[in-house]
């Protein structure tokens, strides 16, 4: 197990280098001059000139200087430290604002994904190829296939605008009201996904034949279900989850946005509306980190549920 | 961002095979699907039991009819989608626009029916793309093992650990170029470069499961090159599961690109895509939600068409569902 662990943590140390040093270079290698790029279409004064190239240790050129930069920028970024904003706002401080908000909202998704998706997984693993099934299977596939740009803009309009059900925006300081709609619309793809998951994988459980030993033990159905088949069947299910909280801590660009939560998405919409570059480096940074995290902690606890699992 | 990640991942072959699968189940498309009597080969099965899905039915005239308006915009319209006048700004349905005008005064309808092209094109270029890439990757993983497999399954892992949205982003983000032609082929580029990895995981399978088959060795046997082999041999047992897989990715493409271009690094104005119409929609919706819907039922229909056609083929091709 430790060995496990630690060969994980060897290949996330690399994949985070090998993904910062991308991002790095697709942003800020070879784009022409940099001071000029930003200051703009207005002139530069020599001084300027000489101040930001001291600032930003564009004295030094070439591979080098490349290499030198991108470990400065490692380094602070390490330390916590990740730079200004165009608009010169520390970019941890916008994130620190940003964190609590998109938490609360991953959280409430995770939430409705947990409830809704998982109940009726269940529910649909147990009487597979019933009605309810079959319109579960329907469903969740059209929830799958409509995008979030499809999705949020008209669950807005709909029970935002029209319906007045739920107010249509957060705004500065949301609370749980306002973010339960959007909640609900980012969850409901992954509420899609754990559903079918958990609906195939308790009826493969259901063949399995602990289930039969069971069974003719005497048990009632009841206690098969809820005590042996569901706790081998949420096995893939609880990974799912993992993964996705991950994938709900950033991947809510396009729900911020259309909802305007002040999260850490929405800052990375407008960042790039305003094509603010440090902004969108430093937020992708960041949230490559927590997606690199967010999937060593699920191989993790893959390989302590199901100790079938160990990838030597 | 995992809108277009989770479909393919929930898609995982594996996830359906747990411990109690049956033993003697042919579980691989290409295995023996043989029925006492007359024999059957396993597409025309799969065929049979096609024919009889409304589902296949409805997404492939869904499938036809975009890709008839992609091709020949006019045969939908006659409006011209330019043709704009703010004097009609949000103006009712008159005449040729059934959905009337958006904010900008043009045909809402007419846009719609003209977003069709970029959206095919990007897809279509992606998925043709991605299977390149994959069928390359897939087969010479497959095919030769060893450290080439371990190199390129290691690629595989980090390129499918990279979150898609966030990566397009930093990518789209450097082409500073306002030209048509270089955004779209940009935008394809980028997709098809982060979502090769799904298909070269399912090529690199089936060519496992070919390889070991008792007509490779007669054909190594009678001294067949490795590359007739893999050509000849290998390649058409390993089209069938990629192509079906490519099928669902072409419609996660459309809804990645329209993901794109709404946040407006994708595809620029004046080309028409239904991701930038469906943000413009958005921001004036209280005045009108028409401008809104219309482009996104069109990508939500073209998506799912595409979706669902894959889904139906693969639940076909895939004898352990049965």
């Amino acid at each position: 197990m430790v060995r496990f662990i630690l060969r994980r943590l060897l290949q996330m140390v690399l994949a985070f280098f090998g993904t910062t040093l991308i991002v790095y270079a697709l942003m800020f290698a070879g784009q022409g001059d940099p001071i000029q790029a930003l200051a703009g279409e207005r002139p530069v004064t020599d001084a300027q000139r000489a101040y930001l190239t001291e600032k930003f240790h564009l004295d030094r050129t070439g591979i080098d200087g490349f290499f030198y930069r991108y470990f400065d920028y490692i380094r602070n970024l390490l330390q916590g430290d990740l730079g200004e904003s165009l608009t010169g706002r520390q970019i941890g401080d916008i994130l620190a604002a940003a964190w609590p908000v998109t938490i609360k909202l991953a959280l409430i998704a995770m939430t409705v994904t947990v409830l809704v998706g998982v109940t009726a997984g269940v529910l649909a693993g147990i009487r597979r190829a019933s009605i309810f099934d079959n319109s579960t299977l329907l469903l969740t596939l059209v929830v799958l296939a409509v995008p979030t740009i499809v999705l949020a803009p008209i669950a807005q309009y709909l029970l935002g605008v029209r319906w007045q059900l739920f107010p249509p925006t957060a705004g500065a300081d949301p609370d749980f009201y306002a973010l339960l709609l959007p909640g609900i619309v980012l969850g409901s793809l992954s509420l899609a996904t754990a559903l079918r998951l958990t609906r195939t994988s308790v009826a493969e459980n259901l063949r399995a034949d602990y289930v039969r030993t069971a069974r003719s033990k005497g048990l009632v159905k009841r206690r098969i279900v809820s005590i042996h088949v569901l706790r081998n069947s949420l096995i893939p299910v609880v990974t799912f989850l993992g993964v996705e909280l991950g994938n709900l801590m950033g991947g809510a660009i396009i729900t911020e946005g259309v909802f305007n939560i002040p999260g850490v998405g929405f800052n990375l919409f407008r960042a790039i509306r305003t094509e603010d570059g440090p902004l969108v480096v430093g937020i992708v940074s960041v949230l490559v980190v927590v997606y690199l995290v967010a999937n060593l902690v699920v191989d993790v606890l893959y390989a302590v549920l199901d100790p079938r699992i160990r990838y030597e | 961002m995992s809108d277009f990640e989770t479909v393919a991942a929930s898609e995982d072959p594996n996830a359906r095979r747990g411990p109690s699968g049956e033993p003697n189940a042919p579980n691989q498309v290409g295995g023996t699907a043989v029925t006492p009597g007359r024999p059957r080969s396993l597409a025309g099965d799969a065929w049979r039991d096609l024919r009889r899905k409304p589902i296949f039915w409805i997404s492939s005239a869904l499938v036809l009819v975009v890709t008839a308006m992609a091709a020949v915009p006019a045969l939908f319209t006659a409006a011209d989608p330019a043709d704009c006048l703010l004097s009609r700004q949000h103006a009712g349905p008159s005449g040729g626009a059934i959905f009337g005008y958006d904010f900008q005064g043009c045909n809402t309808y007419a846009r719609a029916v003209y977003g069709a092209r970029a959206s095919l094109l990007v897809g279509a270029l992606s998925a043709l793309l991605t299977g390149l890439i994959a069928l390359t990757v897939g087969m010479l993983a497959g095919y030769f093992g060893r450290w080439i497999d371990a190199i390129l399954s290691r690629v595989i892992d980090i390129v499918l650990g990279i979150p898609l949205l966030l990566a397009a982003i930093v990518l789209l983000k450097r082409v500073a170029s306002d030209s048509a032609t270089i955004r779209i082929a940009a935008v394809i580029f980028v997709l098809a470069v982060l979502g090769w990895t799904t298909t070269a995981r399912v090529v690199r399978s089936s060519v496992i499961t070919a390889k070991e088959q008792d007509y490779v060795s007669a054909a190594r046997m009678l001294g067949a090159s490795n590359s007739r082999i893999m050509w000849r041999h290998i390649l058409p047992n390993t089209l069938a599961p990629a192509i079906v897989v490519l099928t669902i990715a072409l419609g996660s493409f459309i809804a990645a690109e329209a993901t794109l271009s709404f946040l407006g690094i994708g595809l620029k104005e004046p080309t028409i895509s239904w991701g930038i119409d469906i943000n413009n929609g958005r921001v004036h919706m209280r005045e009108s939600a028409t401008p809104l819907m219309v482009p996104s039922t069109f990508l939500a229909l073209t998506v799912l068409a595409f979706i669902m056609l894959g889904d139906a083929i693969r639940d076909a091709f895939d004898p352990k569902l049965r």
